[in-house]
């Protein structure tokens, strides 16, 4: 029963890497003298790529030629700390790095801000850019464009940031430079005189790539002279010292035992500890305007550390930067133990997890079948994928994971309701809240923009599984003579579940896929019921597409009926939308449920099957008269195994 | 004359000793039990002895038996008979009920192994001559031609596996004789005891089809004696029909087929005179098997021979509580133990109150008359069936749906019912253990612990 998670198949699985061996850092503690580095000496820039075009293959390589950490083999995904990182070859959390680089004669600040490649995770981006003024935007020389390089590219493109191409990968048999070029420059409009041709795991060429960054990035705007401010652009916690806040220097400068001020919270700490990540912490005596590092100063909460936060001095208060967005929650899970004796542990484990991602929204709730447990809302399927994998791995908590929903929205239209819920349009995150038609006006689903790039070979195919997903194609682009990009609204509840399986599957694997949010949209949608022998089961309350309620119903039926053993008379398990029934499945009676053979010989193991039987039934859950396991509900609720 | 000297011979081993069964001919009557730990109840118990030879595999069979390399039929009745009399002298029985000769291929046994056996009970307790003594037979010519001296050895009762009436379907589950060697088994068996005959026969066998066995069974009423006993076709794990299955050669009935088949014995034979009288047994002018009868009731019983599971108080160790116990599994080890210390128990599990009561409700259960009051009151003198079982509402359903029936008689399962009983058996056990825990609680009563040991002394 127990839940294995699922190997995300957004990307291609990396070998695990097991170096356990941590990177030696120079012990060069006391030879940075930051005040040497003037703000025109400084470059900040972050890595942006489809998963595994070699994002974090490059960072180990330009930490090493800049001998932040020592030349070996060993140095696989040093930015990538977490196991589930190492594991899926992903980057989930932001790492930062500075490097000292010497060019033409002059020693310079490199802050390289490490980011996740998957657009769930693009509040981690928007965040890692705001400190930047470039990205190196990398393209597999072999794979060309993917989805993700587009999503990552007009994120950098908003930002306004110095975008330098690099094509890595030239060392493979089938790399394909030239041809990449022509995508970049037909999809980025960037001319191919700009791209830089490396391979990462040789190094070949690397050299240029920091040069690129010294001579195209342009140097943070700010100067030592102004009064100190900076920017929380990510944060730790750390159970001994409390929170480590990331912090980019706007102005001026801020050494230990400073007292700065939060502006979003007007509390007051003292600077315990700071210094620059290379990429472990290397304290420092100062940080000076245009350097990127971390802070300790006795927070004891992340929340005091709120992302996009500005820090200032106690003594010379400055207007706050703009700041960030809150993440939005787009898929919500129902998360519950395995047992209800593991409900402690696994909440204090869903606790320390969400420390170090306030991105997770934490909702308590309950189900019959399943007890108490929460309502987690992610950033997208990877962000939930993740989260449970870390919930495993680290903190060795099993978990029931229900199918994903999304955030429905229902426009009010009772007066009255309206003043009880304080506003006209609400949330329906529990399906089981879903208000009824003749109270609201309208509905609205999550919308999303979704992007895929494939061979030509499968457009009709694809084409036809988006028609089936509601997809509405908004656009479609040849980005060379053989690859096409299509870009297509779909409502957030068809992509869920399991459209990324189907469209890989379709393709051969060759098509990859992205999606940003893209609002909300009217819906027909209703509630549909699971009866059992006309009673309701609750758990099991579902919102579809009025259009999708049938092949909804009819599969939830079937898995239920595989999942409800044989009773002592026949049960009828169906789908209902209001009175009407729309699918029904036949749970057929025991005719015969009697072992025939039974004497004084071995009866022990007839009356072991049968304790067993007792203790099953005990755990079931009655609904009308028709006795239910557990299994039956999570056969129903969970994702689908693979 | 062998069967007068051996009567003669328990006699005068057992002088003085009378049993209560003696009257009634084997078959004890309820009243001569009295409270579970009244030495009455465990002054008798039944016998079974486990011949664990066989001459080839049943295609269908998982139990425990052997092809033996070499003849050791010397050594094994030795054996048998070393670790009948330790068992006896264990459980203090003054009177064996009854006795039982299952296999494995028991007929394979030399009759006077049967004779040997049952001149150790007899040395050990009284064994009345009235007493019921089956022996199972497989109905191969050699089978049949060893009748009379079984019968001169002691038996008085046999159970013969036709099993089938169709040639391939024999062929199909490895048997060794054909539909017609069987019917003369049946035939001689009936000669030789009249009324005491019991045919064993399986559905659900491959390819079958209600139709065909309905057929079948016509034909095996019009030469079975007075009882019959059914067996549904179980596909067992490592035998070699379940690869035959699996590999797709042989198909088996499905679930409803094997119902309607089920149900369709049920009503011939009941058309024929003969009455159900447990879940898998049929009997007509009252020719009930009174062995298996006391495994149903919950009585005692002793195992002999490898593999042999028996339920027993060990008194002639101070023993007062109830045990279950089982001989080791392999023949050859088996003989060793006994020779070595007497017998081969390999495995002892006390039975707590609840698991004794638990395993009467399952036993009891399986028959068409069920549990009376004075039944259950034998072994749960403080909590009569109405307490235990009249207030869930679980079994008010069952009972207003009409597949159980709990009345002043006592409780037992409709005749639709019976078909269900393992469907309705969990929610009792789930209300016995209610009830027995809430008792426990209120006595402060401290019970059911089991102790294992591996290798007793």
């Amino acid at each position: 029963m127990t839940y294995t998670l699922l190997r995300h198949r957004w990307m291609k699985r990396l070998p695990v890497f097991s170096s356990s061996s941590m990177v030696s850092t120079q012990t060069d503690k006391d030879t940075i003298d930051l005040s040497k580095f003037p703000v025109d000496r400084i470059r900040n820039f972050c890595i942006i790529a489809h998963i595994d075009h070699g994002k974090s293959t490059l960072a180990d390589r330009l930490l090493e030629m800049t001998g932040a950490i020592a030349t070996t083999d060993k140095n696989k995904q040093v930015l990538d700390k977490l196991q589930v990182e190492r594991e899926r070859g992903i980057t989930v959390k932001a790492q930062t790095a500075t490097l000292i680089y010497s060019h033409q004669g002059q020693q310079y600040l490199l802050n390289l801000i490490d980011t996740p490649g998957h657009v769930d995770f693009s509040y981690e981006v928007s965040r890692s850019i705001s400190a930047c003024q470039g990205v190196l935007l990398i393209v597999d020389a072999n794979q060309g464009i993917q989805a993700q390089t587009v999503a990552n590219f007009y994120l950098a493109f908003e930002a306004q940031l110095a975008i330098i191409p690099v094509i890595n990968k030239i060392d493979l048999k089938n790399a394909d430079p030239e041809r990449v070029e022509t995508q970049i420059e037909k999809v980025f409009d960037i001319p191919r005189e700009e791209c830089i041709r490396i391979s990462a795991k040789l190094g070949t060429n690397v050299d240029k790539v920091l040069q690129a960054v010294v001579d195209r990035i342009p140097a943070p705007m700010a100067s030592t002279d102004d009064p100190f401010k900076a920017l929380v652009f990510d944060s730790n916690f750390d159970h001994y010292r409390g929170v480590v806040a990331n912090i980019a220097v706007f102005g001026g400068r801020v050494k230990k035992g400073d007292r700065i001020v939060s502006a979003y919270l007007g509390k007051t700490y003292e600077v315990n500890e700071l210094g620059l990540l290379r990429p472990h912490e290397h304290p420092t005596q100062k940080l000076f305007a245009g350097q990127v590092g971390y802070i300790i100063a006795g927070m004891k909460d992340v929340k005091e550390a709120q992302i996009g936060d500005t820090l200032y001095l106690q003594e010379q208060p400055v207007e706050a930067l703009p700041g960030f967005k809150p993440a939005k929650a787009m898929v919500f899970a129902g998360m519950y133990p395995m047992d209800q004796s593991e409900y402690q542990g696994l909440r204090s484990a869903i606790e320390r997890l969400t420390l170090n991602d306030s991105s997770v929204t934490v909702q308590r709730d309950s189900s019959m079948a399943l007890g108490a447990g929460w309502r987690l809302g992610f950033l997208g399927l990877l962000h939930m994928e993740v989260f449970n994998q870390r919930l495993e791995q680290e903190y060795n908590a099993s978990v029931i994971v229900t199918a994903p929903t999304v955030p429905y929205k229902a426009v009010l239209s009772s007066p009255k309701l309206i003043k009880e819920h304080g506003s006209e349009e609400i949330t329906i995150v529990n399906p089981a809240q879903f208000p009824d038609r003749s109270v609201v006006s309208e509905y609205l689903e999550p919308m999303v923009l979704g992007t895929i790039l494939s061979p030509d070979t499968y457009t009709g195919k694809i084409m036809t599984l988006c028609l089936n997903r509601r997809g509405i194609q908004k656009n479609m682009v040849y980005i060379d003579d053989q690859r096409v990009m299509m870009k297509y609204l779909f409502p957030l509840n068809e992509i869920v579940v399991d459209f990324y399986d189907l469209l890989k599957s379709l393709s051969s694997g060759y098509a990859s896929f992205d999606y940003e949010n893209a609002g909300y949209q009217a819906a027909d949608l209703i509630k549909m019921n699971i009866l059992l022998n006309g009673q309701p089961v609750e758990e099991l309350i579902t919102i579809v597409h009025r259009g999708r309620a049938y092949s909804t119903g009819k599969a939830m039926c079937e898995r239920l009926k595989d999942s409800i053993p044989r009773q002592m008379f026949e049960v009828a398990v169906q789908a209902s939308i209001g009175s009407k029934v729309i699918a029904r499945e036949t749970i057929k009676a025991y005719r015969k449920n009697v072992l025939a053979k039974c004497y004084g010989g071995d009866i022990t193991r007839k009356m072991k099957l049968l304790k067993k039987q007792a203790e099953g039934k005990k755990k079931m859950r009655r609904i009308g008269n028709v006795e239910v396991p557990k299994d039956a509900f999570i056969n129903v609720l969970k994702r689908k195994d693979k | 004359m062998i069967k007068h000297a051996l009567h003669a011979a328990r006699r005068a081993f057992s002088p003085g000793l009378r049993c209560f069964s003696e009257a009634s001919g084997g078959e004890i009557s309820e009243d001569v039990f009295e409270r579970a730990g009244s030495p009455r109840l465990t002054k008798q118990a039944s016998l079974y002895v486990h011949w664990p030879y066989c001459l080839r595999r049943c295609s269908y069979c998982n139990f425990n038996k052997y092809i033996p390399r070499e003849n050791n039929d010397p050594m094994m009745t030795e054996c048998l008979q070393r670790e009948t009399e330790t068992l006896l002298q264990l459980s203090q029985v003054s009177c064996i009920t009854s006795v039982f000769f299952g296999g494995g291929t028991p007929s394979l046994a030399h009759p006077s192994t049967i004779a040997a056996v049952l001149e150790s009970v007899s040395r050990r307790a009284y064994l009345s001559d009235k007493a019921e003594v089956t022996l199972e037979v497989n109905p191969t010519p050699v089978g049949k031609s060893k009748l009379e001296d079984y019968c001169r050895a002691g038996v008085n009762r046999f159970s013969i596996g036709v099993q089938s009436l169709q040639d391939g379907d024999l062929k199909i589950l490895g048997r060794d004789h054909s539909p017609h060697q069987a019917l003369q088994t049946v035939e001689e068996a009936r000669r030789l005891c009249p009324g005491r005959v019991s045919v064993d026969v399986m559905f659900g066998r491959p390819k079958q089809s209600a139709e065909s066995w309905e057929n079948e069974l016509s034909e095996l009423l019009r030469v079975c004696d007075d009882h019959v006993s059914l067996y549904q076709l179980t596909l067992e794990r490592g035998t070699q029909l379940f690869k035959q299955v699996l590999g797709g050669e042989v198909t088996m009935p499905a679930e409803d087929v094997t119902a309607e088949m089920y149900q369709c014995a049920r009503r011939t034979l009941h058309q024929h005179g003969f009455l159900q009288y447990e879940v898998s047994n049929f009997a007509r002018h009252k020719a009930v098997s009174h062995h298996n009868t006391s495994y149903w009731k919950g009585r005692q019983y002793i195992g002999v021979g490898p593999g042999a599971h028996g339920r027993f108080v060990p008194r002639g160790e101070g023993g007062v509580v109830r045990e279950a116990r089982t001989q080791t599994l392999e023949p050859d080890v088996w003989i060793r133990e006994v020779q070595q210390r007497g017998h081969g128990t390999r495995r002892r599990i006390q039975l707590s109150h609840l698991e004794l009561l638990e395993e009467v409700l399952v036993m009891g259960m399986r028959m068409s008359k069920g549990i009376n009051h004075k039944h259950w009151e034998l072994f749960s003198p403080q909590l009569g069936l109405h307490e235990v079982f009249g207030t869930s509402n679980d079994i008010q359903e069952l009972l207003q749906s009409g597949q159980l029936i709990l009345d002043d008689r006592g409780l037992r399962c409709s005749w639709d019912g019976l078909a269900l009983l393992d469907s309705i058996l969990p929610a009792l056990l789930v209300m016995l253990e209610r009830q027995i825990s809430q008792r426990l609680q209120r006595d402060h009563h401290a019970d059911g612990q089991t102790k294992r040991i591996s290798n007793p002394q």
